[in-house]
């Protein structure tokens, strides 16, 4: 997996979980907090569908690196692929 | 002690045959029901009473997929009231607004979802919802329209099994008048039909109406009547003290003119007449009237075969056969029974009534149980009133609560 396909992964769940949100300009380097009308609540459930649907775990030490896409991608692409390799 | 008059000044309702007063009303006189069969998880096809309004008119998306349809189907109510009610709603007071919302039950459905969601996790619990606590706390049909509102006064749910929705109207009036709030926000709701228990303990209690007809499934009185169909809805109302409705050139529907509440302590399911006979006197006797000045009589009946005859017997009792100017009529016969809802709903179908001088059928009775045969039922077809003056809407629930509230018109 690319970091752009897992930015595309995470912004597949935001799309589910803010539904309202337009999603056609989130800034990759720029906090989804400060971007989307997200809360505390939101991003459970982003680490929820991670675990939902792809098998990924993020403790809560790590919730810090799901601030911004670019963050995602940097923490979650290791994961991703180290899942695949592992299957 | 004289205590203030509280009045109704709004109505906001979704019930399966109709998303507002009007249409709801139209479809009573016209003998229009609601009843559609619906897939219930586990138990495949069932009869059930479904809402058709539109959650979205008053909620954004991420409301409707966080929240519950308890919770969407409250706020659609307090918004279609305050808009009925015509008061400048910005302008209020939003501490002094009071929210009291009856329930049958809550968090059956989502605690059902969450374990049907597990279920497909090999039942580990690190994929129970964060939002299951929220969504099934037994306040979250206020809650939530407190939250879409911005409404900061006292806003919580009344449990009061089917007996609900009076319950919310009869503790808003109190709340008034104890000076509690200045305006409530008050009735009952329903989520019932998506929580499969609820269609599985009837069942298994032999009270789940069957027919191969939706609309002919819920038949009140009738002798070939097999028990309730399940339904959700919600009605709730603006109340206001008389002197505030006035201040504001309000419409004004009625008068809360009398209410009581007891309990049966006698069973956890079987109904008792001779404390609803109680109940419904001691409503009138705090009304200052007597069952003769009662003009609509609406039942709570459900359709078991046992629990409508008792409630026949409670209403032989009280007016027996000395009130020529009393209708009876039931609701339920349309639109299943809509639970928490149920008495919020039945009271609003029938408040047209001070207008009209039309007493709403209880429709499909094709053969009238004799033991159900009271003077003045009114069956199939809507009847021309001399007068309506008044309406006494009975609600019973499981545990033998009993709650009865009677609407005066509105005499200055």
């Amino acid at each position: 997996m690319t970091k752009d396909e897992c930015k595309k992964v995470v912004l597949d769940i935001i799309a589910d979980i803010a539904p309202d949100e337009d999603l056609s300009n989130v800034k990759p380097d720029v906090r989804l907090r400060d971007q989307l009308q997200l809360d505390s609540m939101d991003f459970l459930d982003i680490v929820m569908e991670l675990r939902k649907r792809h098998g990924i775990e993020v403790p809560e030490k790590d919730y810090i690196q799901l601030a911004s896409l670019d963050s995602c991608a940097e923490y979650l692409t290791p994961k991703f692929n180290d899942l695949a390799a592992k299957r | 002690m004289k205590l203030p008059r509280i009045v109704i000044t709004g109505v906001g309702l979704t019930a399966p045959n109709g998303n507002s007063l009007a249409e709801f009303r139209q479809n009573l006189l016209n003998g229009v029901a609601g009843i559609e069969r619906m897939e219930i998880r586990y138990m495949g096809s069932q009869l059930a009473g479904i809402c058709h309004y539109d959650p979205l008119k008053y909620q954004k998306k991420k409301e409707v997929r966080v929240g519950t349809r308890a919770g969407s189907i409250s706020i659609y109510c307090a918004r279609e009231a305050l808009a009925d009610s015509g008061v400048n709603f910005e302008a209020l007071p939003k501490d002094r607004i009071g929210i009291y919302i009856g329930c049958t039950e809550h968090g059956n459905v989502e605690t059902e979802n969450e374990i049907y969601n597990i279920s497909k996790f090999n039942y580990d619990t690190k994929f129970w919802s964060h939002y299951h606590n929220p969504r099934t706390v037994a306040n979250n049909p206020a809650g939530e329209t407190s939250l879409n509102l911005g409404i900061t006064g006292p806003a919580y749910t009344i449990g009061a099994a089917c007996a609900a929705g009076n319950m919310g109207l009869i503790h808003a009036a109190q709340m008034l008048r104890l000076g509690e709030v200045d305006f409530a926000i008050c009735g009952g709701v329903s989520e019932s039909p998506h929580t499969f228990g609820i269609f599985a303990g009837f069942k298994s209690q032999n009270a789940l109406a069957t027919h191969e007809d939706p609309h002919k499934a819920s038949r009140p009185f009738d002798l070939a009547r097999n028990g309730i169909v399940i339904s959700e809805g919600g009605g709730l109302y603006t109340l206001e003290r008389l002197e505030d409705a006035q201040a504001r050139g309000a419409k004004i529907y009625g008068e809360i003119a009398g209410y009581h509440v007891n309990s049966d302590a006698s069973d956890y399911v079987l109904p008792n007449p001779t404390r609803q006979a109680e109940c419904v006197r001691a409503a009138i006797a705090r009304a200052g009237l007597k069952p003769s000045d009662i003009h609509i009589v609406n039942t709570h009946a459900t359709a078991t075969p046992l629990g409508d005859i008792q409630e026949c017997e409670a209403i032989r009792a009280v007016f027996g056969e000395g009130c020529p100017d009393t209708y009876i009529n039931n609701t339920k016969s349309y639109i299943g029974h809509c639970m928490g809802a149920a008495g919020a709903l039945e009271l609003a179908g029938n408040l047209p009534s001070f207008d009209d001088l039309t007493v709403h059928p209880t429709i499909n009775v094709d053969n009238l149980d004799p033991q159900c045969a009271l003077p003045g039922l009114v069956l199939n077809q809507p009847r021309k009133a001399a007068k309506v003056d008044t309406i006494l809407n009975n609600s019973f629930g499981m545990l033998g609560i009993n709650s009865t509230l009677i609407v005066k018109r509105f005499t200055p």
